[in-house]
């Protein structure tokens, strides 16, 4: 007799995907996405539509709401603009959250006690301090990685716990605000405050949403026309290659993760001067991981995360408001956000595999 | 008729006409000075929205504490589900700033925020937006516009709650697990509550772990069980779960929750429990949105206005318990006689409020109470 194989299922690759249908297939995702969240709304006894409708008014409803949604878009593109591009070279920076946080110590420290200096150079000092904090933060990783081979996932991920301490020892140590009865940092003085300037349709928003356009632009074109892009793209794609080439690959990941993290950290400065205006523990937000999926789900496009960030925030400014108008707790649009994610993360997956039973795969 | 009689007579009037508007204007200027009137418009009921960000949840001990004043007030006002407006779990970052944008923009007229930290916040939208009022827990700051602070004379209740814990112990020492170090909301707490337990038992002393967090289940027990095991046998805490109390049930010990009644949590352990009405104060403050009387004055209510209170006594008090509160508690409301009335040591042994002397209330609430911990209190 002849013995049954067992029933075992296979990954097989799937092979190029024309364009239009890959996109028929996330919008599909995104709709079953809705259709799941909302079967689950249902069950809790809100009508889903109404939701889901407060959740587009109460993120882009009235300019007021906007510009909140575009001050939540900014910390998040930016942060993922320094993780696209480690990410680029298969570096797996998710360190983020920490090289943000050092980027806002560093230009908080310029606020808290150089504060006679006027304006001019106090905020561009601030920035500077912020990008070469957040970029001296990731370079530790890179160098142990290029050095000794260490994990870089495990290394960049333990390094936020520390800076995150740090600040809680901050605020209740040495930098913590005499006024208060509390463990606060002080506000920023007037003068560390970044400016605000007026988006079109929007009205007047911190300076930070100029300088996340420009970041957009500058790494699209470091990455497409520069020598210092391909190199990335090369040790990416295959180290051996690089090194065969002639590449210095060490000196590529140092490079690279230099400004990676100097990115993370420059969003830090713009979040810590922009809408916080003081150090707290939760200036990264989460933002360092988040951005995560959004480089995964903008397949690594400069152009792509800008556009994914801010889809990301009106979800996030979206379901603050069905909280408010709901009174529906914050876990449930935790759930919902959950959700959104997991299918369309589902979706890119099954874009790239199959599923196939054993036999057929070994046919 | 004469031309001069008739100039006379218009001289005569005017004169009169010039001393009643004079009479009139003293009088309005008198009426001023007495009853200062509002810089806000009367709101019409059903135009009223009323805005409230929470640090936690409805499901906390603190955060829901507020949000059943709020929904009292909401009652008792005859206001509709949509005119309250709540944002839960803000933290005490930017997240706050957009959460008060957030009601301004839904067109509150007034808007609270219950945690010391808003405070800041609360006070930079003030400035933008001066239309709308804005009323903070637990801080300090008034910007005698639009912005002014409301808290309880919680430390009246607390004093109750140590008498409780004083009549019960019997090792003579008691555990109090704490939030945050060097802060007067946390200090004055335990000091009155230490002074409690001082008055029906002077030997008795107070051992206070800080665990730097209003919210942490694990740990609030974790401390209850250390303090447990240094020989305390009651536990009083001030921090937002009901898990200290829990950690003295199963360790066969009593305790003295906050917030509100823990009884149910801790049946075989709880004693009583300091706790807020904060609708007194939201219906008094919405009020007078209402009738358009709002003044940037200050709240600081106690047990006489109801404010606070401490939860029935449970099973598990000791004999003459209710007899020895009784008897503070109309103490202080005869208004002679107030908690931190001297003579008060600190606990180097250094006498901090002389005989007879009582602590303003600018030392309750931040001043001398950030760092006082009165004899008998010990950090462990």
């Amino acid at each position: 007799m002849p013995k049954r194989p067992p029933l075992s299922f296979h990954l097989v690759q799937r092979g190029e995907i024309p364009r239009l249908y890959a996109w028929g297939y996330r919008l599909l995702a995104v709709l079953f996405a809705l259709m799941t969240g909302g079967v689950f709304l249902a069950a809790l006894g809100y009508s889903p539509l109404n939701i889901y409708g407060t959740m587009l008014k109460g993120a882009l409803g009235s300019p007021g709401m906007q510009r909140e949604t575009i001050k939540l878009t900014i910390p998040l593109a930016l942060t993922s603009l320094g993780v696209l591009l480690a990410f680029r070279m298969r570096f797996w920076n998710i360190g983020a959250e920490g090289q943000i946080a050092a980027g806002a110590i560093a230009a908080s420290y310029f606020a808290y006690f150089q504060a006679h200096l006027p304006t001019a150079v106090l905020l561009p000092l601030m920035a500077l301090a912020g990008i070469l904090a957040g970029g001296l933060w990731g370079l530790i990783p890179a160098w142990f990685k290029t050095r000794f081979g260490t994990n870089e996932t495990l290394f960049t991920l333990m390094l936020n716990y520390i800076v995150m301490n740090l600040i809680t020892f901050l605020r209740e140590g040495p930098w913590r605000d005499p006024a208060g009865g509390f463990a606060a940092t002080p506000r920023f003085p007037k003068g560390a405050r970044l400016p605000e300037l007026p988006l079109p349709f929007v009205g007047n928003v911190h300076i930070g949403w100029i300088v996340t356009l420009a970041m957009v632009l500058l790494l699209f074109l470091y990455m497409r026309y520069t020598k210092q892009g391909y190199e990335i793209a090369v040790v990416g794609e295959n180290e051996r290659t690089a090194r065969y080439a002639g590449m210095p690959v060490r000196k590529i990941v140092l490079r690279t993760m230099f400004l990676s993290a100097g990115i993370c950290g420059l969003a830090g400065m713009l979040q810590v001067a922009g809408p916080d205006r003081q150090l707290t523990d939760a200036v990264a937000g989460g933002r360092g991981f988040a951005a995560v999926s959004v480089v995964w789900l903008a397949r690594l496009s400069p152009f792509g995360s800008l556009a994914v960030a801010f889809l990301f925030s009106v979800m996030q400014k979206g379901c603050s408001m069905m909280q408010t108008e709901y009174r529906i707790p914050a876990s449930m649009s935790d759930i919902l956000q959950g959700i959104i994610l997991f299918c369309v993360l589902g979706a890119e997956f099954f874009l790239q595999y199959r599923i196939s039973r054993r036999k057929e795969a070994l046919a | 008729m004469s031309n001069s009689v008739k100039k006379v007579r218009t001289t005569r009037l005017l004169v009169l006409f010039m001393l009643l508007t004079l009479s009139l204007g003293s009088f309005t200027l008198a009426a001023s000075a007495e009853q200062p009137t509002s810089a806000f418009p009367p709101v019409a009921l059903e135009d009223l929205k009323v805005g409230m960000v929470l640090i936690g949840s409805q499901d906390d001990g603190f955060s829901g504490a507020h949000y059943n004043g709020l929904e009292g007030m909401k009652a008792e006002l005859g206001l509709k589900d949509e005119q309250v407006l709540y944002k839960f779990n803000v933290p005490e970052n930017a997240e706050c700033d957009a959460a008060l944008r957030e009601l301004v923009d839904a067109g509150c007229q007034i808007i609270f925020g219950n945690s010391w930290g808003f405070m800041n916040f609360m006070e930079e939208v003030a400035e933008e937006y001066p239309q709308v009022i804005f009323s903070h827990c637990s801080g300090y700051k008034n910007n005698g516009v639009n912005f002014n602070n409301y808290f309880g004379r919680i430390y009246q209740a607390r004093f109750l709650a140590g008498i409780a814990a004083g009549m019960k112990t019997a090792t003579g020492k008691i555990g109090y697990v704490a939030a945050w170090a060097d802060n007067a909301e946390v200090n004055g707490g335990i000091n009155a509550f230490a002074l409690g337990v001082q008055s029906v038992n002077p030997d008795a002393v107070v051992y206070v772990k800080y665990i730097s967090s209003w919210f942490d289940p694990t740990l609030e027990k974790q401390t209850a069980v250390a303090l447990l095991s240094l020989d305390c046998d009651v536990i009083a805490q001030h921090v937002d779960t009901s898990m200290p109390q829990v950690a003295a049930q199963e360790a066969g010990k009593f305790g003295c929750g906050y917030n509100t009644d823990m009884t149910p949590a801790a049946p075989d352990a709880h004693l009583t429990a300091p706790i807020w009405h904060w609708s007194s104060v939201y219906t008094a403050e919405v009020k007078d949105v209402i009738n358009g009387t709002w003044l940037p004055v200050n709240y600081f209510l106690g047990l006489k206005e109801g404010m606070v209170d401490i939860s029935p006594l449970s099973k598990n008090v000791a004999e003459g318990t209710a007899e020895k509160i009784e008897e503070a508690r109309a103490r202080i409301l005869s208004g002679e006689w107030d908690v931190f009335t001297g003579p008060i040591y600190n606990n180097a042994g250094e006498m901090v409020v002389k005989e007879g002397e009582a602590l303003a209330d600018a030392d309750i609430t931040g001043g001398l109470m950030t760092t006082l911990l009165i004899k008998g209190v010990e950090v462990k």
